[in-house]
């Protein structure tokens, strides 16, 4: 199935890009960003990091549906 | 709207009456300012990127729940965004109340919710003309919440 990837802020230093389309066999949120951290070695801890599937905050476990647009958020620091 | 994000100055006086109300005989206001130093690095200015269309919706879902959970009659937030220089105030949190101890509460809710949940980030320029982007590096290392230590 086809995704939508965007990256943010560090991520988006990380990844050397800011949005990208990805063809894959499915998943979670998890997954694609372990997939993605390996086509860009220098991005990673996910575990700190927050998700959104098609602009509304979502977990990590999510699975993923075609057309999907996952939103990578590093660490936030607001306020 | 409740939640908002500024390019512009925020106007604090204007978040202030936004939320005033005869009903109301407390007023708990935050500011979040721009100081010179973090972690032991001299800061000259500092950049905010937020992430607009989750930012506000999650913001204002926030304020809704401080609004449940405290029964406070009126909340206001405002973040900035864009390049920011030392004492800039980068938010404001306004909350007003028939008493105190729901205001402060609800102000501090709000506050500390925005800190963790929004996609805002900042990235600090030094006066050693080095630039980084502020995370929690305890989080970012351990994979945990933000349970185990205080953040300002």
């Amino acid at each position: 199935m086809k995704i939508g990837v965007r990256y943010f802020a560090l991520f988006r230093e990380q990844a050397g890009c800011d949005a990208e389309s990805v063809e894959w066999a499915g998943g979670t949120a998890a997954e694609l960003f372990q997939l993605m951290a390996e086509r860009h070695p220098l991005l990673r801890n996910q575990a700190a990091a927050l998700v959104a599937i098609n602009d509304e905050m979502s977990d990590w476990t999510s699975t993923l549906n075609e057309g999907d647009e996952v939103l990578f958020f590093p660490p936030v620091a607001g306020g | 709207m409740k939640f908002s994000v500024s390019r512009t100055p925020i106007d604090v006086s204007a978040a202030r009456l936004a939320v005033a109300d005869k009903h109301c005989g407390a007023l708990a206001v935050f500011e979040g300012w721009i100081r010179n130093h973090n972690e032991g690095q001299e800061v000259e200015r500092l950049e905010y990127e937020v992430y607009r269309p989750v930012a506000e919706k999650e913001g204002a879902k926030i304020i809704d729940e401080a609004m449940t959970r405290f029964g406070i009659r009126h909340a206001i937030c405002i973040h900035r965004e864009g390049l920011l220089e030392l004492g800039e105030c980068a938010v404001v949190v306004c909350v007003s109340s028939a008493h105190r101890d729901a205001a402060f509460d609800a102000c501090r809710y709000i506050i500390d919710q925005t800190k963790i949940r929004l996609p805002i980030w900042k990235k600090e320029q030094y006066i050693t003309g080095v630039s980084e982007w502020v995370n929690c590096e305890q989080c970012a290392a351990a994979g945990h919440a933000h349970g185990g230590h205080k953040h300002d």
